[in-house]
């Protein structure tokens, strides 16, 4: 129990009649990748939503650090340290790169005169080594809204980055984004998870890439949980590949 | 280096402008305390409306409530204020120097702080509007406010109050309070400049751009609002409340909550300079104020047709305002730069990161 | 203020005398709501012009009344007169403000609004004007129930208008194009159908409705070229309480609000309309803030 970060127990979420989540229980561990997998409409991102508190659940308990935080708001959330990325990615687009990354900082750290704290050097020289590491460095003073959408997911990484969340949920992060920058973007996300010590929690429809990354995997379809386990029992699951094959 | 010193030219060239002009042309010297004010109301609707996205069209109700706050403290801390302001009361009210001036004192400092309230309650229930919801919420609230207070008897409905008269010569009175409304024009903007290049400057622009995403990285999205709207409130208030020393009467409809004048200039104004940046909102103040000027010299009787016709020409036409469009054709003055250069931004002085 | 309320549970035929004088002029606002709405769920924009059109037909039927012409018959010609202005006023401004965001369509007609209650001001004066159609008023049980005939007319002009549009908007193919548009502005475009010209229909219709409204408004009440914004915050109260394309709601919210006013201006003066209409907007919106506020879990501390 104590090595699991993220504890979902038996979580049930409904829209109007529409059953999204039914009895779904999973557990992500502490400093490890997790693969959330399943069919389109399958409920998962309804269940990273219900996990970061956009909407209330209907049933169930989820912990974050053994603590309950079913009933928590969203900001709440972030400030504990979960932190989760869109799907439809989203920056602040006005502002440039470097703005991006300083408003990004973790707020679970701020009091309430820290809102009028000028630039110290450290938050500045965090922010120039992410950008570095996801590799924008050279980009640094566009407007954000001006960088292309790969570059904005990336971006977006960054500041999470720059947040220090201990968990990082992650909704499609190599969606839309070129083949040749996918292999770049796995790199990145293994070597955030070992050299900061960032546990993730990744929704992928790309198999190749979630059976490289993730070392455990979760599969949903109908808003149940399917299948759990390590890349090569998923891979070899016939549900699986049933329920992505439509065969149900 | 040669910006640097054309920026320290500017700042010297306005505050002397401000100084030497209405000693120069003292008959010019109520039209520049409007001219501050209008400075003022651009750059406290900026802090919301351009900074942070929340398009208010009701910031008037915190020119008004300084305006009756101070009203009521002045009066009230050396006369029966229901007596003072009751049309049969009569009687000559005199004020000494030093009641005058201790009067004043108390009540800008009260304004300040009431303002600062009123902010802080109605923010929490208004933020939860949303877009178009909160402009139309918040000027139903500053409408109601204004017409609440035209039936209230004790500041004397909608019959007005008359503010102490100044123990001295006119010609002084007017200098006072030109200074007064310069200083806090002044004050405002650096106050402003030096808000927007700390974290609150980067926060707010963060909410604007996008609220939801702020939310989930964990900002502290009420209380930044909040504060934003109080600081509104605060200049606002002081601004309010020397306005209605300066006009000598106060009433709630036409000089308190004009929502449909003063209360729509300040979201113009600050359109005509562009929203979102330092410097526009002062352009525009003082584009409209001459442009208003010159209307209502010229064309009498039209001026609120020519004053329409250019709401609808800033807004449809001329959106980005002046400083917005500068901002298209000269990217690099603003810092956005398509190649970063290699200096490390901890090696940059702080505050040219911008 | 307590002796009014005393007055309405003591005498409950007064009470509805109050009711039914609001239903009727409740049927006029409804109609002139039912316009926003229209623009608004359509073409996304905020009309505050709204009151203007209807005062403008106002005076398109008092001119003509004083050209010795039955106001009957200002109803169409101000339908015609604000159609044409509608469609101007379209083309010079709405037309660029659609892709911009709500708050920019509300100051862009602010600011027309400001221009024609102006030019209103100039050509007519300032003064209170009336069509009076000398109609002895109706009595009944005993003199406890008055309604003046003109206010019934209007009710029932006002009612075969709104028919009238929503039979056409039902049956006709500019209202399904209209209908398909507001549902998916994108997915009709793609259709073939011409969004430009549906959104400046749109709002032509919507100053045409306004302004045979406002010919209705004449016989009603007296008018001078201020007024307009009242009805313009009257139509966004209906509107916002109802939501946007529930026709029913926005007739119920309408005929709730001609009620509301009646009473409430009677039970705590009628100076005070202004503030009602304006307080009304304030309740609405906190209501609605409730409900959000009840969905959403997200309010920071």
């Amino acid at each position: 129990m104590s090595d699991s970060t993220i504890v979902v127990d038996n979580i049930t979420k409904t829209f109007g009649g529409v059953v999204a989540n039914k009895d779904v229980s999973l557990e992500v561990k502490k400093g490890g990748i997790t693969g959330l997998i399943g069919p389109n409409g399958s409920g998962k991102t309804t269940l990273f939503n219900s996990i970061v508190g956009y909407h209330p659940i209907d049933s169930g308990t989820i912990r974050f650090d053994g603590q309950e935080i079913q009933t928590y708001r969203v900001q709440q959330i972030a400030r504990l340290g979960l932190l989760r990325t869109f799907q439809q990615t989203r920056i602040y687009g006005k502002m440039n790169c470097v703005e991006n990354m300083l408003i990004s900082i973790p707020h679970r750290k701020t009091g309430f005169w820290d809102m009028f704290a000028s630039r110290d050097k450290e938050t500045l020289e965090r922010a120039d080594r992410l950008l570095e590491f996801v590799g924008l460095y050279e980009k640094r003073w566009l407007r954000a809204g001006d960088l292309s959408f790969g570059q904005q997911k990336l971006l977006e990484f960054a500041m999470a980055l720059m947040n220090e969340p201990t968990v990082l949920m992650l909704d499609e992060p190599t969606a839309g984004i070129n083949p040749t920058l996918i292999n770049g973007l796995i790199d990145r996300l293994k070597r955030a998870n070992e050299e900061f010590g960032i546990t993730l929690f990744v929704i992928e429809h790309n198999m190749r890439v979630i059976m490289n990354l993730a070392d455990h995997i979760y599969c949903l379809a109908h808003g149940q949980m399917l299948a759990e386990g390590p890349p090569e029992d998923i891979q070899n699951d016939q549900r699986v590949v049933d329920a992505y094959l439509g065969a149900h | 280096m040669n910006l640097h010193f054309a920026k320290i030219a500017l700042y010297a060239g306005i505050l002397l402008l401000g100084i030497i002009l209405p000693i120069i042309f003292p008959a010019y010297m109520g039209q520049m305390t409007l001219l501050w004010l209008m400075v003022i109301f651009a750059l406290t609707w900026d802090i919301l409306g351009g900074q942070m996205g929340y398009n208010s069209l009701g910031n008037i109700f915190f020119f008004g409530a300084g305006m009756y706050v101070t009203a009521m403290v002045q009066i009230g801390m050396y006369y029966d204020l229901a007596e003072y302001t009751s049309p049969a009361g009569g009687g000559i009210y005199e004020f000494t120097f030093t009641q005058y001036f201790t009067g004043m004192g108390v009540g800008f400092l009260a304004a300040a702080i009431i303002s600062v309230l009123f902010a802080i309650v109605l923010g929490r229930l208004v933020f939860g509007l949303r877009g178009p919801y909160f402009a139309i919420g918040t000027l139903a609230i500053a409408t109601v406010v204004g017409e609440l207070v035209s039936t209230w008897e004790l500041v004397g409905g909608g019959g007005g109050i008359s503010l102490p008269n100044y123990p001295g010569e006119p010609a002084g009175s007017r200098a006072l309070f030109y200074s007064m409304m310069f200083i806090l024009a002044i004050v405002t903007f650096l106050f402003l400049k030096w808000l927007y290049s700390s974290r609150f400057g980067l926060a707010i622009n963060a909410i604007r751009d996008d609220e939801e995403k702020a939310e989930g990285m964990g900002i502290h999205t009420l209380r930044y609002k909040t504060v934003a709207w109080s600081v509104s409130a605060f200049f606002l208030g002081i601004a309010g409340a020397i306005f209605g020393n300066y006009n000598n009467f106060i009433e709630p409809l036409e000089v308190a909550f004009p929502t449909t004048t003063f209360g729509i200039f300040m979201v113009l104004m600050v359109l005509l300079g562009g929203k979102g940046t330092l410097w526009g909102p002062v352009i525009g103040a003082v584009l409209f104020h001459i442009i208003k000027e010159i209307t209502w010299t010229y064309l009498l009787g039209w001026q609120w047709i020519a004053l329409g016709v250019l709401i609808v020409i800033t807004v449809v036409y001329f959106q980005q305002g002046i400083m917005g469009w500068l901002m298209d054709k000269k990217p690099h003055w603003f810092g956005i730069r398509v190649e970063g250069d290699k200096q490390r931004l901890s090696d940059m002085v702080a505050g040219e990161a911008k | 203020m307590l002796d009014n309320i005393q007055i309405l549970i003591e005498a409950p035929l007064f009470t509805v005398d109050m009711i039914v004088n609001g239903l009727l002029i409740g049927a006029v606002f409804a109609l002139i709501a039912y316009g926003l709405a229209l623009v608004w769920g359509v073409m996304n924009v905020k009309n505050l012009a709204q009151g203007d059109f209807v005062i403008l037909g106002a005076y398109v039927a008092w001119t003509l009344f004083n050209w010795g012409i039955h106001p009957f018959f200002g109803i169409p010609v101000a339908f015609g007169v604000l159609w044409i202005l509608g469609w101007c006023i379209y083309k010079l401004v709405i037309y660029r403000v659609i892709e911009h965001d709500l708050f920019t369509s509300l100051l862009a007609t602010f600011g027309v609004a400001i221009v024609l209650q102006q030019s209103m001001n100039l050509i007519f004066g300032s003064d209170e004007q009336t069509v009076s159609l000398g109609m002895e008023s109706i009595s009944l049980f005993d003199n406890a129930v008055t309604i003046q005939p003109t206010r019934l007319v209007a009710f029932f002009c006002a009612i075969a208008l709104a028919i009238a549009v929503i039979m056409f908007m039902k049956r006709s193919r500019m209202g399904q194009a209209i209908r398909a548009t507001s549902q998916n502005a994108r997915a009709a475009r793609v259709m073939g159908i011409d969004t430009e010209k549906v959104y400046a229909f749109t709002y032509s219709l919507n100053a045409a409705i306004c302004g045979a409204a406002g010919a209705l408004v004449a016989v009603i009440w007296e008018f001078q070229p201020f007024i307009g914004l009242i009805f313009s915050i009257r139509s966004f109260v209906i509107v916002t309480a109802a939501g946007l394309g529930n026709l029913p709601g926005v007739i119920a919210a309408g005929l709730g609000m001609g009620v509301l006013e009646q009473t409430g201006a009677f039970i705590i003066g009628t100076q005070f309309q202004q503030a009602i209409v304006v307080g009304m907007l304030v309740i609405v919106l906190l209501i609605k803030l409730l409900i959000a506020s009840r969905k959403r879990q997200v309010i920071d501390i």
